[in-house]
């Protein structure tokens, strides 16, 4: 009992020391140095100081232990970034990423153990026992772009998107060549042989290994989508399904020796369209906020035993291995990006400039990862310590000075940074209508290209996929307007996080004042702030009325709620005939004023009958909280008096107040794009308790 | 490259499409193999069946629109030199043209990209997309799926953050300024292969 508290508590009292060191000395002691200095490397002083006083302590200073980095610490980071991987620019470059990740792998491997070997030869090294396959193995371990440095430095500098995602997905792909070409050299080197056989079966192993882990990863996550469609009702375990999964996916690939990371990343990808379509909004909040926390502390903790790992490590220092080591490292790299950009623009669309090609080469930094490797080698083959040391300074080497002074170079080099954009309507209608006009356009040619492909995996998406892992009605729905949907949403909740809500007897104040500025701008802005709070009203109590999984957090049950619904619904249409009067005023002239635009004056009150089939229909038309937290929000909502009949199959009690006052005047109105309850889900808002 | 030669000199006035429009000769022979395939009565000028029997035109949701650009108004045809001419905005932009500005723009700059694409939107050629257009546009792209209301509240919503001298409709200006985030280069760009 006791050695199991005190495990646990060693392992507490580290993550405590790591999100203390994150929290303070990246940002409070010394805040100006965290703008120069990458975190990882503050990080890995951090561990260098700990590592240090515990050797003065008179303790043996722990290790990185492969088996807790490769199993613990890296799987959220990994899934992480496979999770938020932005598809588009990866899709549209994956050919030069596996080109990157592939080749650029290979060839560093080979060239920097090949050359090594070579030093090694020369009899005033002292090395001359460390024969080719080791050097090949070592050139292996430390040639492969570290996703963890990358992502830790290459998130402050904002790079351009293409460059971003070039080295960022190469970091991420070349894990599967790096696991083959270790376990085969590995292999070899116990052998001692190498027949061409075996290069060969290297090859298959490589393809094995990579799509292997895809395809697991992949099925991970067509079962978690699938999963996900059932949740409606446990909505609160939700995130954990995509975690379960992902993590499942990691450990069943590393299982058969197939790559990990792949699967890892596979099944974020893969599962991420389908299971945001079908969980709610929180649960995807939670999903986020997970991952990014779970991340960030394996990050740290990562370069802190880092850190510790260098103090405490057995060192072989050889002054020649290891500084030409680095240097190869350098050479290796930047040969490489120059040969392959070379090859790859001719094949690309947007050629890769000069800058971008020394971002890519100067971005590839190395890793925690070469450094498990290091250290899984087998304690008694020879040179280890060699290895090892010469691996920890490549690490410290690429993140200290070229993650210190990349941002720097990228403002030198004026090299385009990332363009901050807010989600536009626009842009996402614009592009849609592009992607079909450039396959139209490789139609009119002849060309089975970029969109074609692209066009037919929508297809195949759209008619048959959706349809198994997505819930309810939502697989039909096109992606645009779920885009608009979420933009809406969100626009919705900025707007009620900051407060902007108009008050209530003031409204009809404000109104006032709007019309007294008359400034159209402000007022158009205040309609739709109008709007956007009448809709996220509707949208809540439909969720309430029509989600009974909450139900330890709803006041009302179902039946209770129609009751409600009903007495408010008549309250309203009262309250509603005598607000009209009042209102009509108010709301008629800042309208007419502007009425050159009455298109989009309007603001639209509108409700879908399919989705109350399981309540009471009436109660589905007027929207009112059951409680009203806020008097705003009863009164906003009286200022909507009017719908419209736009429905056939309307019907039912529309109430008194529907169409009498359609000629009269310009009435707001509110849009509803949701047409049910699905994602996106407000579950928990300010006007509900 | 015999049957290339003898291809070429079948094409009136090559060089003159070669200035204009920047393909390669082999580019332009590759146009014109596609042009006789698609030419089935062999007139030398394509209708708008002959683009209609295209399949991947014929699902495409704008695909209508995308065979009236190639038309000029008023034409009922399309001989080679229109076809490669408008083929030619969706060549791959030169990097190293100079900025000449006494030269015309050259067919595939991102300004002619986004002029094509603008006018195919804008089918009453008034020079901006009214609501109407953009509502029509909506329509065909997300076909049966979503209700009236939907798209018009869409549609105002568009407008409403793109339009900013507030006219109610979206000009030249406006979509290029919502463009400017995308790389149109690469978005209206399709590889013409040797």
């Amino acid at each position: 009992m006791a050695n199991y508290c005190s495990s646990s508590s060693m392992v507490d009292l580290w993550l405590t020391t790591a999100a203390a060191a994150r929290q303070h000395v990246c940002f409070h002691l010394i805040p100006r140095l965290s703008g120069v200095v990458p975190e990882s490397c503050l990080l890995i002083v951090v561990g260098l100081l700990v590592g240090g006083l515990i050797k003065v302590i008179g303790e043996e200073p722990p290790v990185l232990d492969s088996q807790l980095f490769f199993l613990c610490l890296l799987p959220p980071i990994i899934l992480d970034a496979g999770y938020f991987l932005p598809i588009r620019p990866f899709t549209e470059n994956v050919g030069t990423i596996l080109v990157f990740a592939v080749i650029g792998t290979l060839w560093n491997a080979f060239f920097v153990g090949g050359l090594l070997y070579a030093l090694c030869q020369i009899e005033s090294v002292g090395l001359t026992s460390v024969d080719l396959l080791a050097c090949l193995l070592f050139g292996s371990i430390v040639s492969a772009v570290d996703p963890v440095a990358v992502l830790a430095v290459f998130e402050k500098i904002h790079i351009n998107e293409l460059v971003h995602i070039l080295v960022f997905g190469e970091s991420l792909l070349n894990d599967a060549v790096t696991v083959v070409l270790y376990n085969l050299f590995e292999e070899f080197s116990k052998v001692g042989t190498v027949t061409v056989l075996d290069v060969f079966l290297g090859v298959v192993c490589f393809f094995v290994v990579s799509l292997g882990g895809v395809l697991v990863g992949a099925i991970y996550g067509i079962l978690a989508a699938f999963t996900s469609r059932f949740t409606s009702h446990t909505r609160v375990i939700e995130p954990l399904f995509v975690f379960l999964y992902s993590y499942m996916a990691y450990l069943s690939s590393e299982m058969f020796h197939l790559s990990g990371i792949m699967a890892l990343i596979a099944c974020g990808v893969v599962m991420r369209p389908y299971v945001e379509a079908n969980i709610s909004h929180k649960s995807y909040t939670t999903i986020k906020y997970f991952l990014k926390m779970w991340s960030s502390v394996s990050e740290t903790l990562i370069f802190i035993f880092l850190g510790v790992s260098t103090v405490a490590g057995p060192h072989a220092w050889n002054w020649t291995f290891v500084i030409v080591t680095v240097i190869l490292c350098l050479v290796s790299r930047v040969l490489g990006v120059i040969g392959l950009t070379f090859i790859i623009n001719k094949f690309r669309i947007v050629r890769l400039t000069k800058k971008d090609q020394f971002i890519v080469a100067y971005g590839g930094l190395r890793g925690a990862i070469a450094f498990s490797l290091g250290y899984l080698l087998s304690s008694n083959h020879q040179k280890r310590n060699l290895f090892l040391t010469a691996i920890i300074t490549v690490i410290f080497f690429t993140v200290f000075v070229q993650g210190m002074t990349i941002r720097p170079l990228v403002e030198l080099l004026a090299v385009k940074r990332k363009k901050e954009s807010k989600p536009s309507i626009n842009q996402e209608i614009h592009t849609e209508f592009l992607d079909h006009l450039l396959t139209g356009v490789e139609g009119v040619r002849g060309h089975y290209g970029h969109y074609h492909w692209k066009e037919k995996v929508n297809r195949f998406n759209k008619i048959y996929v959706k349809r198994w892992l997505i819930a309810g009605e939502n697989f039909m729905e096109p992606e645009l307007i779920a885009f608009y949907r979420k933009m809406e949403l969100k626009q919705a909740i900025m707007l009620v996080e900051s407060g902007q809500l108009p008050s209530a007897l003031p409204s009809t104040v404000s109104m006032q004042n709007i019309q007294a500025r008359a400034t159209p701008r402000l007022s158009k802005k205040r309609e739709e702030e109008i709007r956007r709070i009448l809709r996220s009203n509707l949208q809540n109590n439909k969720q309430r009325m029509c989600s009974f999984s909450y139900s330890r957090h709803t006041l009302f049950d179902a039946d209770e709620e129609d009751n409600v619904s009903q007495v408010h619904l008549r309250k309203m249409e009262r309250r509603v005939s005598m607000m009209k009067g009042r209102m009509s005023h108010y709301l008629t002239v800042p309208a007419d004023r502007e009425s050159p635009r009455p298109g989009v004056r309007r603001v639209r009150f509108e409700s879908n009958n399919q989705v109350f089939s399981a309540d009471s229909v009436p109660t589905a038309h007027f929207e009112q909280p059951s409680t009203p937290r806020t008097p705003d929000a009863v009164s906003l909502e009286e200022e909507v008096p009017k719908r419209r009949n736009l429905k056939a199959d309307g019907g039912g009690p529309r109430g008194t107040v529907s169409d009498s006052n359609q000629g009269e005047l310009n009435y707001q109105r509110l849009a509803r794009c949701l047409s049910d309850p699905g994602p996106n889900k407000v579950e928990n808002y300010p006007f509900m308790s | 490259m015999g049957s290339t030669n003898s291809t070429l000199s079948k094409i009136p006035n090559v060089e003159e499409l070669v200035q204009e429009t920047g393909f390669t000769p082999a580019h332009i022979v590759r146009l014109y193999d596609r042009f006789e395939a698609l030419d089935k009565e062999k007139t030398g000028h394509l209708r708008p069946q002959d683009f209609g029997a295209i399949n991947r035109l014929a699902i495409n949701p704008i695909g209508d629109r995308i065979i009236g650009a190639f038309f000029s108004p008023g034409q009922e045809t399309v001989d080679f030199h229109s076809f490669v001419r408008i083929l030619a905005h969706f060549r791959p932009a030169d990097k190293k043209r100079p900025k000449d500005p006494s030269m015309p723009e050259p067919v595939n700059s991102r300004t002619s990209k986004l002029k094509f694409a603008f006018q195919l939107y804008d089918q009453d050629k008034d020079g901006k997309i009214s609501r109407a257009e953009l509502l029509q546009v909506l329509r065909s792209m997300l076909e049966m799926q979503v209700t009236e209301e939907q798209l018009e509240s869409i549609a105002d919503r568009t407008i409403q953050e793109a339009d900013l001298d507030t006219d109610d409709a979206i000009s030249f200006e406006e979509f290029r300024k919502s463009l400017e985030k995308v790389n149109i280069d690469h978005k209206m760009s399709i590889r013409f292969l040797r």
